[in-house]
């Protein structure tokens, strides 16, 4: 495997890699969830990324785009809650970059997860610190960019994103929520992870340990 | 004709709530819910509120959606984004309180207005008192 582009089976590893992840998760996401939300994110990603991978494991692909557009189309219609038509969005608009591509280097994948997040940032109207998966998505494909400006591997690209992800994340503790079903309980939100940005770190953390190995 | 498209996060919601804003609106309006993940669980399917919208604009000029909260209004406009530009032209999505929303378009769009006064009026919902003295 061309650790330095992101083709076809890598991208389907990296798939393989998330519905793991989001798996071995589901009972931690659906706890963050409940604190704040309405406790069914960890069954809903799950459901939607295990429906996902079976759509893209049963279909042959020749180029990267089609498999992200594939997973936008099971997202949205499979995991029922807010996150389904905002990651649905994310890999749908990401798709239209990809298109017609055989492979990616780090410049396409951050020109491909800015169109995604825009999508997202325009469906769901949050701004940064509005407690939701933007705290993560937005520090982390910054991130991605600057690392794609100074020449990194992919690898490393995705590990800088990954970091600011984390950090993105953790940084959501102690906000208040002003999105989604968290913002009804106002001053309340304050003190618990954000599970959508919890969702967008884990995804993050699945492309970069699925170009690991 | 006038649709009015019910989006909840559960089905029987959904319908429950069609059936009841259906008889205030005589027979000019079609009202339909629309509800519940792919499952049947509680929650919201965009490809599901896209085959009910696709359907309704068979036999409805307009669509007026009403939807109750959250995921319902991502999913609707997750939806729209499938349609053709002149299908999309005809949908427009209120911001009303579910019930009395449908229940009030239901009734200014058995009238004769256009969508974008029926979403006016069940937008006007938020204001409803149902104890008044």
């Amino acid at each position: 495997m061309d650790n330095e582009k992101l083709d076809v089976n890598t991208t389907i590893a990296i798939l393989e890699r998330i519905k793991d992840i989001i798996e071995a998760n589901k009972d931690y996401l659906t706890e963050l969830d409940s604190a704040i939300g309405d406790a069914d994110h960890g069954i809903n990603m799950n459901r939607g990324f295990s429906k996902a991978i079976e759509k893209v494991r049963n279909n042959q692909y020749f180029d990267i785009g089609s498999i992200f557009k594939d997973v936008a189309m099971s997202l949205m219609s499979t995991v029922g809650g807010a996150a389904g038509p905002l990651y649905g969005t994310f890999f749908m608009r990401a798709s239209m970059k990809l298109a017609g591509h055989k492979e990616a280097d780090l410049t396409l994948l951050a020109q491909a997860f800015r169109e995604g997040l825009n999508g997202v940032i325009a469906l769901g109207k949050a701004q940064p610190g509005d407690k939701t998966m933007v705290d993560a998505l937005i520090p982390a494909i910054d991130a991605l960019e600057t690392a794609a400006k100074e020449g990194s591997s992919l690898k490393d690209g995705l590990a800088k994103a990954l970091a600011m992800a984390e950090k993105g994340m953790k940084d959501t503790i102690p906000l208040v929520a002003k999105k989604g079903r968290a913002s009804y309980l106002g001053e309340r939100s304050a003190g618990h992870q954000d599970p959508g940005a919890t969702s967008s770190y884990l995804i993050l953390k699945a492309f970069y340990e699925a170009l690991e190995n | 004709m006038i649709g009015i498209l019910v989006v909840c996060h559960s089905a029987k919601a959904a319908k429950g709530i069609a059936e009841i804003a259906s008889q205030m609106a005589g027979e000019k309006v079609k009202v339909v819910g629309v509800g519940g993940n792919e499952e049947g669980g509680i929650g919201t399917s965009t490809a599901d509120i896209y085959a009910v919208l696709s359907e309704l604009l068979n036999e409805c000029e307009s669509i007026v959606v009403i939807p109750d909260l959250g995921s319902a209004v991502l999913s609707t406009k997750a939806a729209l984004e499938f349609l053709t530009d002149e299908q999309k032209s005809k949908v427009i999505i209120a911001d009303a309180p579910v019930l009395e929303g449908a229940m009030m378009a239901a009734v200014e769009a058995s009238t004769g207005s256009p969508k974008e006064k029926v979403m006016q009026v069940a937008e006007s919902a938020h204001l409803l008192k149902k104890l008044v003295n």
